[in-house]
Protein backbone atom coordinates (compact mmCIF):
# COMPACT_ATOMS: atom_id res chain seq x y z
CA UNK A 1 0.00 0.00 0.00
CA UNK A 2 1.69 3.19 -1.10
CA UNK A 3 1.65 6.38 0.89
CA UNK A 4 0.79 8.49 -2.12
CA UNK A 5 -2.39 6.54 -2.87
CA UNK A 6 -4.33 8.79 -0.52
CA UNK A 7 -3.82 11.98 1.46
CA UNK A 8 -1.58 11.36 4.42
CA UNK A 9 -3.40 11.67 7.70
CA UNK A 10 -2.76 10.88 11.30
CA UNK A 11 -4.73 8.48 13.43
CA UNK A 12 -5.93 11.47 15.42
CA UNK A 13 -7.58 13.21 12.49
CA UNK A 14 -8.98 9.91 11.31
CA UNK A 15 -10.41 9.36 14.78
CA UNK A 16 -12.27 12.65 14.65
CA UNK A 17 -13.64 11.84 11.23
CA UNK A 18 -14.72 8.33 12.14
CA UNK A 19 -16.57 9.29 15.32
CA UNK A 20 -17.97 6.24 17.06
CA UNK A 21 -18.85 4.22 14.00
CA UNK A 22 -16.66 1.77 12.19
CA UNK A 23 -14.75 2.96 9.22
CA UNK A 24 -14.80 0.25 6.61
CA UNK A 25 -11.82 0.44 4.35
CA UNK A 26 -11.19 4.06 3.53
CA UNK A 27 -8.00 5.95 3.01
CA UNK A 28 -4.91 4.25 4.36
CA UNK A 29 -3.23 5.75 7.38
CA UNK A 30 0.39 6.64 7.04
CA UNK A 31 1.00 7.98 10.55
CA UNK A 32 -0.17 5.89 13.49
CA UNK A 33 0.10 8.70 16.06
CA UNK A 34 -0.29 6.97 19.44
CA UNK A 35 -2.31 4.10 17.97
CA UNK A 36 -1.28 0.56 17.06
CA UNK A 37 -2.73 0.37 13.57
CA UNK A 38 -3.28 -2.85 11.64
CA UNK A 39 -4.68 -2.23 8.17
CA UNK A 40 -4.59 -3.82 4.79
CA UNK A 41 -6.19 -4.85 1.55
CA UNK A 42 -7.88 -8.11 0.62
CA UNK A 43 -7.55 -9.21 -2.98
CA UNK A 44 -8.48 -12.17 -5.12
CA UNK A 45 -6.49 -12.72 -8.32
CA UNK A 46 -5.21 -9.17 -7.95
CA UNK A 47 -8.66 -7.54 -7.69
CA UNK A 48 -10.11 -6.03 -4.50
CA UNK A 49 -12.55 -8.16 -2.51
CA UNK A 50 -15.24 -5.59 -1.74
CA UNK A 51 -17.69 -7.91 0.02
CA UNK A 52 -16.48 -9.67 3.11
CA UNK A 53 -15.34 -9.21 6.66
CA UNK A 54 -12.04 -8.83 8.46
CA UNK A 55 -11.91 -10.21 11.99
CA UNK A 56 -9.19 -9.56 14.55
CA UNK A 57 -8.44 -12.35 17.03
CA UNK A 58 -6.22 -11.96 20.09
CA UNK A 59 -3.26 -14.17 20.99
CA UNK A 60 -5.66 -16.70 22.59
CA UNK A 61 -7.57 -16.94 19.33
CA UNK A 62 -10.53 -15.04 20.85
CA UNK A 63 -12.56 -12.77 18.60
CA UNK A 64 -11.94 -9.09 19.36
CA UNK A 65 -13.34 -7.03 16.50
CA UNK A 66 -14.78 -7.22 13.03
CA UNK A 67 -15.17 -4.76 10.18
CA UNK A 68 -16.78 -5.05 6.77
CA UNK A 69 -14.30 -4.74 3.92
CA UNK A 70 -14.37 -1.46 2.03
CA UNK A 71 -15.08 -1.38 -1.67
CA UNK A 72 -11.31 -1.35 -2.17
CA UNK A 73 -10.99 -4.51 -0.04
CA UNK A 74 -9.55 -2.41 2.77
CA UNK A 75 -9.83 -2.83 6.53
CA UNK A 76 -8.33 -1.16 9.59
CA UNK A 77 -8.02 -1.92 13.30
CA UNK A 78 -6.69 0.12 16.19
CA UNK A 79 -5.15 -2.62 18.29
CA UNK A 80 -2.73 -2.72 21.21
CA UNK A 81 0.90 -3.75 21.02
CA UNK A 82 1.14 -7.53 20.73
CA UNK A 83 0.40 -10.54 18.58
CA UNK A 84 -2.89 -10.82 16.73
CA UNK A 85 -4.46 -12.93 14.02
CA UNK A 86 -6.29 -11.37 11.11
CA UNK A 87 -9.02 -13.56 9.62
CA UNK A 88 -10.94 -12.75 6.45
CA UNK A 89 -14.38 -14.16 5.59
CA UNK A 90 -15.88 -13.69 2.13
CA UNK A 91 -18.82 -15.18 0.20
CA UNK A 92 -18.44 -18.71 -1.05
CA UNK A 93 -16.91 -19.97 2.17
CA UNK A 94 -13.67 -18.09 1.53
CA UNK A 95 -11.39 -17.82 4.56
CA UNK A 96 -7.85 -16.57 5.00
CA UNK A 97 -5.68 -15.91 8.03
CA UNK A 98 -2.48 -14.02 8.76
CA UNK A 99 -0.52 -13.51 11.95
CA UNK A 100 0.34 -9.90 12.70
CA UNK A 101 2.44 -8.09 15.32
CA UNK A 102 1.10 -4.65 16.23
CA UNK A 103 2.98 -1.91 18.04
CA UNK A 104 1.93 1.49 19.37
CA UNK A 105 3.00 4.26 17.02
CA UNK A 106 3.32 1.90 14.10
CA UNK A 107 1.14 1.20 11.05
CA UNK A 108 1.23 -2.41 9.90
CA UNK A 109 0.11 -2.90 6.32
CA UNK A 110 -1.12 -6.35 5.30
CA UNK A 111 -1.87 -7.75 1.90
CA UNK A 112 -4.24 -10.68 2.11
CA UNK A 113 -4.82 -12.78 -0.99
CA UNK A 114 -7.79 -15.13 -0.83
CA UNK B 1 -40.49 -15.75 25.28
CA UNK B 2 -38.83 -18.29 23.08
CA UNK B 3 -36.23 -18.13 20.35
CA UNK B 4 -38.84 -18.37 17.59
CA UNK B 5 -40.63 -15.30 18.99
CA UNK B 6 -37.59 -13.08 18.65
CA UNK B 7 -35.48 -14.51 15.82
CA UNK B 8 -36.18 -15.19 12.16
CA UNK B 9 -33.82 -16.69 9.61
CA UNK B 10 -32.92 -15.56 6.12
CA UNK B 11 -35.26 -18.04 4.42
CA UNK B 12 -38.15 -16.68 6.48
CA UNK B 13 -37.30 -13.13 5.45
CA UNK B 14 -37.12 -14.10 1.77
CA UNK B 15 -40.48 -15.89 2.03
CA UNK B 16 -42.25 -13.05 3.86
CA UNK B 17 -40.57 -9.97 2.42
CA UNK B 18 -43.30 -7.64 1.20
CA UNK B 19 -46.02 -9.06 3.45
CA UNK B 20 -48.35 -6.38 4.83
CA UNK B 21 -47.51 -5.54 8.44
CA UNK B 22 -43.86 -6.56 8.11
CA UNK B 23 -41.13 -3.91 8.07
CA UNK B 24 -37.46 -4.73 7.59
CA UNK B 25 -35.08 -2.25 9.19
CA UNK B 26 -31.31 -2.16 8.75
CA UNK B 27 -29.29 -0.65 11.60
CA UNK B 28 -25.53 -0.78 11.13
CA UNK B 29 -22.48 0.33 12.98
CA UNK B 30 -21.18 1.31 9.54
CA UNK B 31 -24.02 3.69 8.73
CA UNK B 32 -23.06 3.77 5.05
CA UNK B 33 -23.60 0.00 4.61
CA UNK B 34 -27.30 0.42 3.78
CA UNK B 35 -26.54 2.82 0.96
CA UNK B 36 -24.22 0.30 -0.70
CA UNK B 37 -26.95 -2.34 -0.71
CA UNK B 38 -29.65 -3.69 1.60
CA UNK B 39 -32.34 -6.33 1.73
CA UNK B 40 -35.18 -5.43 -0.61
CA UNK B 41 -37.86 -3.28 1.07
CA UNK B 42 -35.69 -2.55 4.10
CA UNK B 43 -35.63 0.97 5.53
CA UNK B 44 -32.64 2.41 7.35
CA UNK B 45 -32.28 3.70 10.87
CA UNK B 46 -29.01 5.47 11.68
CA UNK B 47 -28.10 4.57 15.29
CA UNK B 48 -26.34 7.86 15.73
CA UNK B 49 -28.32 10.47 13.79
CA UNK B 50 -31.74 8.99 14.44
CA UNK B 51 -31.48 7.46 17.91
CA UNK B 52 -29.26 9.87 19.88
CA UNK B 53 -30.21 13.31 21.18
CA UNK B 54 -28.09 15.74 19.15
CA UNK B 55 -27.16 17.86 22.19
CA UNK B 56 -27.40 15.98 25.49
CA UNK B 57 -25.94 12.52 25.99
CA UNK B 58 -29.22 10.61 25.92
CA UNK B 59 -31.66 9.00 23.55
CA UNK B 60 -34.22 10.88 21.52
CA UNK B 61 -37.31 11.33 23.68
CA UNK B 62 -40.65 9.57 23.32
CA UNK B 63 -41.99 12.12 20.85
CA UNK B 64 -38.78 11.98 18.88
CA UNK B 65 -38.95 8.20 18.60
CA UNK B 66 -42.61 8.40 17.57
CA UNK B 67 -41.74 10.98 14.91
CA UNK B 68 -38.91 8.80 13.61
CA UNK B 69 -41.06 5.69 13.26
CA UNK B 70 -43.93 7.69 11.77
CA UNK B 71 -41.59 9.14 9.18
CA UNK B 72 -40.21 5.69 8.34
CA UNK B 73 -43.74 4.40 7.83
CA UNK B 74 -43.77 2.02 10.79
CA UNK B 75 -47.06 1.43 12.66
CA UNK B 76 -47.51 0.33 16.25
CA UNK B 77 -48.86 -3.06 15.19
CA UNK B 78 -46.22 -3.76 12.54
CA UNK B 79 -43.77 -6.61 12.98
CA UNK B 80 -40.32 -5.07 12.78
CA UNK B 81 -37.44 -7.30 11.71
CA UNK B 82 -34.09 -5.70 12.46
CA UNK B 83 -30.77 -6.67 10.98
CA UNK B 84 -27.28 -5.25 10.72
CA UNK B 85 -23.62 -6.06 10.42
CA UNK B 86 -21.15 -7.32 12.99
CA UNK B 87 -23.28 -10.13 14.47
CA UNK B 88 -26.31 -7.82 14.65
CA UNK B 89 -24.46 -5.66 17.16
CA UNK B 90 -26.33 -2.42 16.39
CA UNK B 91 -29.49 -4.21 15.33
CA UNK B 92 -29.65 -5.73 18.82
CA UNK B 93 -29.15 -2.26 20.23
CA UNK B 94 -32.07 -1.03 18.13
CA UNK B 95 -34.12 -4.02 19.31
CA UNK B 96 -33.53 -3.03 22.92
CA UNK B 97 -34.32 0.59 22.03
CA UNK B 98 -37.62 -0.38 20.35
CA UNK B 99 -38.51 -2.37 23.48
CA UNK B 100 -37.53 0.61 25.66
CA UNK B 101 -40.25 2.63 23.91
CA UNK B 102 -42.74 -0.21 24.04
CA UNK B 103 -42.85 -1.61 20.51
CA UNK B 104 -44.43 -5.03 20.88
CA UNK B 105 -43.44 -7.06 17.89
CA UNK B 106 -39.72 -6.88 17.13
CA UNK B 107 -37.45 -9.63 15.87
CA UNK B 108 -33.85 -9.99 14.75
CA UNK B 109 -32.70 -11.62 11.53
CA UNK B 110 -30.40 -14.30 12.96
CA UNK B 111 -26.91 -13.80 11.55
CA UNK B 112 -27.79 -10.33 10.33
CA UNK B 113 -26.25 -8.70 7.33
CA UNK B 114 -23.05 -10.70 7.51
CA UNK B 115 -24.66 -14.11 7.07
CA UNK B 116 -26.92 -12.70 4.37
CA UNK B 117 -23.90 -11.31 2.49
CA UNK B 118 -21.73 -14.37 2.96
CA UNK B 119 -24.57 -16.46 1.50
CA UNK B 120 -24.63 -14.10 -1.50
CA UNK B 121 -28.31 -13.31 -1.04
CA UNK B 122 -29.86 -10.39 -2.88
CA UNK B 123 -29.01 -6.82 -1.89
CA UNK B 124 -30.53 -3.82 -3.65
CA UNK B 125 -29.92 -0.07 -3.56
CA UNK B 126 -33.55 0.89 -4.26
CA UNK B 127 -35.00 2.72 -1.25
CA UNK B 128 -38.61 1.69 -0.54
CA UNK B 129 -41.34 4.30 -0.37
CA UNK B 130 -43.50 3.85 2.72
CA UNK B 131 -46.43 6.09 3.61
CA UNK B 132 -45.93 8.00 6.88
CA UNK B 133 -47.84 6.71 9.90
CA UNK B 134 -48.95 8.18 13.22
CA UNK B 135 -46.81 6.13 15.59
CA UNK B 136 -47.38 6.41 19.33
CA UNK B 137 -44.44 5.58 21.61
CA UNK B 138 -44.78 4.61 25.25
CA UNK B 139 -42.84 5.99 28.19
CA UNK B 140 -39.42 4.38 28.52
CA UNK B 141 -39.56 0.96 30.14
CA UNK B 142 -36.90 1.57 32.77
CA UNK B 143 -36.98 -2.05 33.90
CA UNK B 144 -34.52 -2.72 31.07
CA UNK B 145 -32.31 0.39 31.37
CA UNK B 146 -29.76 0.93 34.15
CA UNK B 147 -28.29 4.26 35.27
CA UNK B 148 -24.99 4.93 36.99
CA UNK B 149 -26.12 5.05 40.64
CA UNK B 150 -27.82 1.73 40.24
CA UNK B 151 -24.66 0.30 38.76
CA UNK B 152 -22.49 1.52 41.62
CA UNK B 153 -25.02 0.03 44.07
CA UNK B 154 -24.89 -3.29 42.22
CA UNK B 155 -21.18 -3.82 42.91
CA UNK B 156 -20.90 -7.07 44.84
CA UNK B 157 -24.68 -7.50 44.81
CA UNK B 158 -25.95 -8.15 41.29
CA UNK B 159 -24.33 -9.74 38.27
CA UNK B 160 -22.33 -7.09 36.48
CA UNK B 161 -21.40 -8.43 33.06
CA UNK B 162 -18.71 -6.52 31.24
CA UNK B 163 -19.09 -7.57 27.62
CA UNK B 164 -16.07 -5.75 26.21
CA UNK B 165 -12.94 -7.47 24.95
CA UNK B 166 -10.45 -8.75 27.54
CA UNK B 167 -8.05 -5.92 26.64
CA UNK B 168 -10.69 -3.29 27.34
CA UNK B 169 -11.74 -5.05 30.56
CA UNK B 170 -8.15 -5.07 31.79
CA UNK B 171 -7.61 -1.43 30.87
CA UNK B 172 -5.11 -2.04 28.08
CA UNK B 173 -7.51 -0.64 25.46
CA UNK B 174 -10.20 2.03 25.85
CA UNK B 175 -12.26 1.06 22.82
CA UNK B 176 -12.85 -1.93 20.55
CA UNK B 177 -9.88 -2.64 18.31
CA UNK B 178 -11.55 -1.38 15.15
CA UNK B 179 -12.09 2.07 16.65
CA UNK B 180 -9.60 4.77 17.62
CA UNK B 181 -8.52 4.49 21.24
CA UNK B 182 -10.28 7.42 22.88
CA UNK B 183 -13.17 8.21 25.23
CA UNK B 184 -13.20 7.36 28.94
CA UNK B 185 -10.73 9.06 31.27
CA UNK B 186 -9.65 5.83 32.91
CA UNK B 187 -9.26 2.25 31.74
CA UNK B 188 -10.37 -0.85 33.60
CA UNK B 189 -13.67 -2.29 34.77
CA UNK B 190 -16.30 -2.11 37.51
CA UNK B 191 -15.16 -4.22 40.50
CA UNK B 192 -16.85 -7.65 40.67
CA UNK B 193 -17.85 -7.50 36.98
CA UNK B 194 -17.43 -10.72 35.05
CA UNK B 195 -15.84 -10.36 31.63
CA UNK B 196 -17.77 -12.20 28.95
CA UNK B 197 -17.13 -10.59 25.57
CA UNK B 198 -20.45 -10.08 23.79
CA UNK B 199 -19.18 -11.94 20.75
CA UNK B 200 -19.02 -15.19 22.72
CA UNK B 201 -22.79 -15.34 22.22
CA UNK B 202 -22.40 -15.53 18.46
CA UNK B 203 -21.11 -18.11 16.05
CA UNK B 204 -18.64 -16.95 13.41
CA UNK B 205 -21.50 -16.50 10.91
CA UNK B 206 -23.19 -14.08 13.31
CA UNK B 207 -26.03 -16.38 14.43
CA UNK B 208 -26.70 -16.83 18.13
CA UNK B 209 -25.39 -19.93 19.86
CA UNK B 210 -27.86 -22.46 21.26
CA UNK B 211 -29.47 -21.77 24.63
CA UNK B 212 -27.42 -24.52 26.27
CA UNK B 213 -24.18 -23.19 24.82
CA UNK B 214 -25.08 -19.67 25.93
CA UNK B 215 -25.84 -20.75 29.49
CA UNK B 216 -22.53 -22.59 29.59
CA UNK B 217 -20.59 -19.52 28.41
CA UNK B 218 -21.98 -17.28 31.17
CA UNK B 219 -22.03 -19.91 33.91
CA UNK B 220 -18.37 -20.72 33.31
CA UNK B 221 -17.54 -17.03 33.70
CA UNK B 222 -19.25 -17.00 37.11
CA UNK B 223 -22.58 -15.39 36.22
CA UNK B 224 -25.31 -16.47 38.65
CA UNK B 225 -28.57 -16.96 36.76
CA UNK B 226 -30.54 -16.66 40.02
CA UNK B 227 -29.40 -13.05 40.44
CA UNK B 228 -30.44 -9.86 38.63
CA UNK B 229 -28.06 -8.72 35.92
CA UNK B 230 -26.72 -5.45 34.53
CA UNK B 231 -24.70 -5.61 31.31
CA UNK B 232 -22.38 -2.88 30.13
CA UNK B 233 -19.73 -2.22 27.50
CA UNK B 234 -18.30 1.07 26.22
CA UNK B 235 -21.35 2.94 24.91
CA UNK B 236 -24.16 0.43 25.51
CA UNK B 237 -24.44 -1.24 22.12
CA UNK B 238 -22.53 -4.47 22.61
CA UNK B 239 -24.25 -4.85 25.98
CA UNK B 240 -27.64 -4.52 24.27
CA UNK B 241 -26.66 -7.65 22.34
CA UNK B 242 -25.97 -9.43 25.65
CA UNK B 243 -29.20 -8.02 27.10
CA UNK B 244 -30.98 -9.65 24.16
CA UNK B 245 -29.31 -12.97 24.99
CA UNK B 246 -30.20 -12.88 28.69
CA UNK B 247 -33.67 -11.38 28.49
CA UNK B 248 -35.05 -12.50 25.14
CA UNK B 249 -33.30 -15.80 24.43
CA UNK B 250 -32.66 -17.19 27.92
CA UNK B 251 -35.76 -15.61 29.47
CA UNK B 252 -33.99 -14.11 32.48
CA UNK B 253 -36.44 -11.79 34.26
CA UNK B 254 -34.44 -8.85 35.62
CA UNK B 255 -31.82 -7.77 33.13
CA UNK B 256 -30.82 -4.21 32.40
CA UNK B 257 -28.53 -2.58 29.89
CA UNK B 258 -26.33 0.20 31.31
CA UNK B 259 -26.07 2.38 28.20
CA UNK B 260 -23.86 4.94 29.93
CA UNK B 261 -21.36 2.09 30.09
CA UNK B 262 -17.62 2.57 30.34
CA UNK B 263 -17.52 5.99 28.66
CA UNK B 264 -19.60 7.26 31.59
CA UNK B 265 -18.35 5.03 34.40
CA UNK B 266 -14.67 5.42 33.46
CA UNK B 267 -15.04 9.19 33.64
CA UNK B 268 -16.95 9.40 36.98
CA UNK B 269 -15.15 10.97 39.92
CA UNK B 270 -14.71 8.80 42.96
CA UNK B 271 -16.11 5.46 41.84
CA UNK B 272 -14.10 2.27 42.32
CA UNK B 273 -12.26 0.86 39.31
CA UNK B 274 -10.30 -2.31 38.93
CA UNK B 275 -7.63 -2.95 36.32
CA UNK B 276 -6.14 -6.21 35.14
CA UNK B 277 -7.69 -9.43 33.93
CA UNK B 278 -9.42 -10.48 37.18
CA UNK B 279 -12.88 -9.44 38.40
Amino acid sequence: MSADASPAQTAGTQAAAAGCGASAGGAALTDAGNQAVVQGLVTKDGSPVGTGYARLLNSDGEFVAEVPLGEDGGFRFFAASGSWTLRVLAPGGVRAEQAVAAATGKVVNLEVAV
Amino acid sequence: MSRSDVLVDADWVEAHNGDPGLVLVEVDEDTSAYDKGHIRNAVKIDWKKDLQDPVRRDFVDKDGFAALLSQRGISNDDTVVLYGGNNNWFAAYAYWYFKLYGHQNVKLLDGGRKKWELESRELVTEVPKREPTSYTAEDQNLSIRAFRDEVVAAIGDKNLVDVRSPDEFAGRLLAPAHLPQEQAQRGGHIPTAKNVPWSKAAEEDGTFKSDDALRAVYSEAGVDFDTDTIAYCRIGERSAHTWFVFHELLGQPNVKNYDGSWTEYGSLVGVPIKTGDKS
